[in-house]
């Protein structure tokens, strides 16, 4: 039985490659223009953004927190962006104006978790709408058109890779560091695991968490920039359910929703990429546009199922056997 | 200027009930002090006042002549107070190494040194005599394992004195051993020690002096060498506790009536191998066994927690199957080993927890309503029978209750439901001598109404003074069964090993 449930653990793990590779393979066969370079080229550039949201989520999601805010966060920073954007004020005083707001809000969720001690869902699901209000006030629920400029940033290349892949990738990267390398990022899975526990042993459990939201608007606004030089226009509904999204991709990447277990690297990416390739498969097949949402609630819930799952089985495995049996080895 | 630790004075109450009242204490360098007190005497209270979680409402306490009061855990280590605490405050998710170094991880740039970090755990787990990689998940280690990770920890910190809350509970004899060898040598090197410990043999044996609580207030203090652990328990409980276990008749048959539970070979892959036993109505059948041996994952299968491969029960001939809810229904109830984690729910209160098991028994057909009133009567007349201390109130949360009183309650809501076989996992475990002497007498009178027990512990003592039969398990394997007039400590304990000693290779192997 152990041998067996190893293996279906490992599984499920690893579950993440062998879906995207199932994934394109459908596509690919259903569509070959799914399978091009080109196509995956572009795939890797439109999941650059979700990569980033979902590292942002990854740290919230390994505390045991959410943080639904996210979409609205993604909304405010590009409202900001345009009005700069429009009134011509430089470039990089305008990204360093869009960070700040960002993790502004950031700030803000910490603030009410960490030092008030309102619960995630509720504290996040307030800055929600207070972001998506701020963000319709400021766009006057019109889109802006941004300069060329910024399309032109987003279609650059260096040494041949395109700019977002770099900056996703670069991101992912620091974040698993600060995950895996960092007394921080110990804490994180310590305060994950469960608070009070972690308080007592003498982590500073409200500065991680203020941390890890602030983090998590810093992504969210990174990704907001990723996002924008793809589109080149706010749009009202810019970053609506990228939380949602952005909770699947860390969910099926491995990460846990009760805190405690999660990798960026591979995780999220992996997460990240497997959801992109499911919209971008239904793009390309010419499929209702009214599927996607339902495609992603599937593989949300899905996700959240398989987190179950997992949960349970590394409970089973961890029970240690108390004989050898030799009769079944 | 004193060195060392001094309290005086010290005054603290929960809910205007006073759980400290003046108290003084002492602690010098390179001095083991044992603390010893009922459950409910004040200790816990006191650890976490030193230990930066509470705060006092009156009185001093100096360190090395500076006056202390931390705000934190952390404070507490930064001021040269070290912790070990009973309740294990280590990371299943992390490594073993990560977990030893977590209050101070050396660093580089911001990053984690992993290597130094792995050579002092490997220091560290060399010291309290572990042996496992610091690489190891945590998660994977043994209960007893676990405990010494938690007392390797605070050998990393630059602690002057050692708090220690019962740090033996899991342990083995040998592992027992080397901890107290590390703790003489840390008093060697001239730290000061506290000891907490319901085990009064160790306390006496290991410590230089004693302070004996009670009710708050300090009742003794004084060298190890002119006490003995009858005065010990005297001082502590305030009477004498001649007679521990009840009086009872253990000639052949006086107990046994019809058989009630049949168990025909249970079995369980890599856990439980044929398990066969009866229990028979008005016999307390005891279970003895190493920690590890398979008796809660035995108990856990007969309530139905787990499901089994092979093997049935039956109740009064009646096959037992189905979800713990239905078995329950049947006649089964299980006191869990755990108490906190799954013995009580901590902020509910008293009568709440009592009529938890009974409750769906109070509910009206069709709306599911509950019968108050009717719940309430029996509650009180359960709740009387349990000899809970007296100022007990019943709309207090169980969290402020002492763990005596709380494993009372849930031994008590057990008894409401009128279980046919009440199956008790380690019913004593980390609860004072007054409230053991009181649930003895309860699981007594219980079973003298035709029911029947199955008493799981590794306390063999307290199995022979309450047993009528004794069962052994020894890794997952039934190796002994002993009748009253067979109780011999030596044969009952090498058949807790039967399986090891048939079986030398199986550590090695897995």
């Amino acid at each position: 039985m152990t041998t067996k449930a190893r293996l279906l653990l490992r599984c499920l793990n690893q579950g993440a490659w062998g879906l995207l590779l199932l994934v394109w393979a459908i596509f690919t066969i259903l569509n070959p223009a799914f399978g091009t370079v080109d196509n995956l080229t572009n795939l890797l550039i439109q999941s650059s953004s979700t990569i980033l949201l979902a590292t942002g989520m990854t740290f919230v999601l390994l505390t045991g927190g959410v943080d639904l805010s996210i979409g609205a966060i993604m909304l405010v920073s590009a409202a900001v962006l345009g009005k700069l954007a429009v009134a011509g004020v430089s470039l990089p005083v305008i990204l360093l104006l869009v960070l700040l707001t960002a993790v502004g809000f950031g700030v803000i969720n910490g603030f009410l978790i960490a030092v008030l001690d309102v619960i995630p869902f509720v504290a996040t699901l307030a800055t929600l709408s207070i972001g998506r209000g701020l963000g319709l006030w400021l766009t006057n629920t019109h889109a802006i058109h941004l300069p060329g400029i910024y399309l032109t940033l987003g279609s650059q290349r260096i040494g041949g890779v395109p700019v977002p892949i770099i900056v996703a990738l670069v991101c992912a990267v620091c974040a698993q560091l600060l995950i895996s390398g960092t007394p921080f990022g110990r804490y994180l899975l310590a305060t994950g695991f469960r608070r009070i526990t972690a308080e007592r042993v003498g982590i500073p459990t409200r500065r991680v968490l203020f941390t890890t939201y602030c983090l998590s608007g810093l992504f969210a606004g990174i990704g907001a920039l990723v996002s924008l030089t793809q589109l080149g226009s706010v749009s009202p509904t810019f970053g609506l359910n990228r939380e949602f999204t952005s909770i699947a991709a860390a969910v099926i990447g491995g990460t846990s929703l009760s805190g405690g277990r999660g990798t960026v690297i591979p995780g999220a990416i992996l997460g990240a990429l497997l959801i992109q390739s499911i919209e971008n498969g239904l793009v390309i097949m010419n499929a209702d546009p009214y599927l996607y949402p339902l495609a992603a609630s599937a593989v949300i819930l899905s996700a959240v199922l398989l987190d179950g799952l997992r949960t349970r089985m590394i409970a089973e495995l961890q029970r240690r056997p108390i004989f050898h049996d030799h009769a079944t080895e | 200027m004193t060195p060392g630790l001094t309290i005086r004075g010290l005054e603290k109450s929960f809910h205007t009930i006073p759980v400290l009242k003046s108290l003084d204490l002492d602690v010098a360098p390179g001095e083991i002090l044992g603390l010893v007190g009922e459950n409910g005497a004040g200790k816990s209270t006191l650890m976490n006042i030193l230990g930066g979680h509470l705060h006092a409402d009156a009185g001093a306490i100096m360190l090395d002549g500076e006056p202390y009061r931390p705000d934190s855990a952390r404070a507490a280590l930064r001021c040269g107070l070290g912790l070990v605490h009973q309740e294990l405050e280590l990371f299943p998710n992390l490594s073993v190494a990560e977990n030893l170094l977590i209050a101070g991880f050396p660093t580089f740039a911001g990053c984690i040194r992993r290597r130094q970090v792995e050579q002092t755990a490997a220091r560290l787990l060399q010291q309290v005599g572990l042996e496992c990689s610091p690489r190891t998940l945590l998660g994977h280690l043994s209960a007893g394992q676990q405990q010494l990770v938690e007392f390797a920890r605070v050998l990393a910190t630059d602690f002057r004195i050692l708090l220690l809350d019962e740090p033996t509970t899991s342990l083995s004899r040998r592992e027992t051993d080397t901890l107290y060898a590390t703790i003489h040598a840390l008093a060697q090197a001239g730290k000061g020690i506290i000891l907490i410990s319901h085990q009064i043999n160790d306390v006496l044996t290991h410590c230089d002096r004693i302070s004996i609580l009670r009710d708050g207030r300090l009742v003794h203090q004084g060298p190890t060498q002119e006490i003995d652990v009858e005065m010990v328990i005297q001082k502590m409980t305030g009477r004498t506790v001649t007679q521990l276990f009840p009086q009872r008749d253990r000639s052949k048959g006086a107990h046994v009536g019809r058989v009630l539970l049949d168990v025909q070979s249970i079995s369980q892959p890599r856990t439980l191998s044929s398990i066969s036993f009866q229990i028979h109505s008005g016999e307390i059948v005891g279970l003895f066994g190493l920690v590890g041996a398979g008796r809660s994952e035995l108990a856990r299968v007969l309530l139905g927690l787990d499901r089994c491969k092979e093997g049935r029960v039956l109740l009064e001939g009646q096959p037992v199957t189905g979800s713990p809810r239905r078995r329950i229904q049947q006649g089964l109830g299980l006191v869990t080993e755990s108490r906190r984690a799954d013995g009580i729910l901590a902020e509910m209160s008293v009568s709440e927890n009592l009529s938890l098991v009974a409750l769906p028994r109070f509910c009206r057909p069709v709306t599911g309503s509950i019968r108050q009133p009717e719940l309430d009567r029996v509650v009180s007349i359960t709740r009387q029978q349990l000899s809970l201390q007296s100022r007990l109130n019943d709309q207090q949360p169980m969290v402020t209750l002492s763990g005596g009183n709380q494993q009372k309650i849930v031994v008590g809501k057990w008894l409401i439901n009128d279980p046919k076989v009440l199956i008790l996992d380690e019913p004593s475990r980390g609860i004072d001598v007054g409230a053991k002497a009181d649930l003895y007498q309860l699981v007594q009178r219980f079973a003298d109404q035709g029911r029947g027990v199955l008493a799981i512990s590794s306390d063999l003592e307290e199995l022979i003074g309450i047993c009528d039969r004794i069962l052994v398990m020894s890794l997952g394997h039934l190796t002994g069964e002993f009748q009253a007039d067979e109780f011999q400590r030596e044969l009952i304990a090498k058949a807790a090993f039967a399986m090891q000693l048939s079986e030398p290779s199986h550590r090695s192997r897995k």
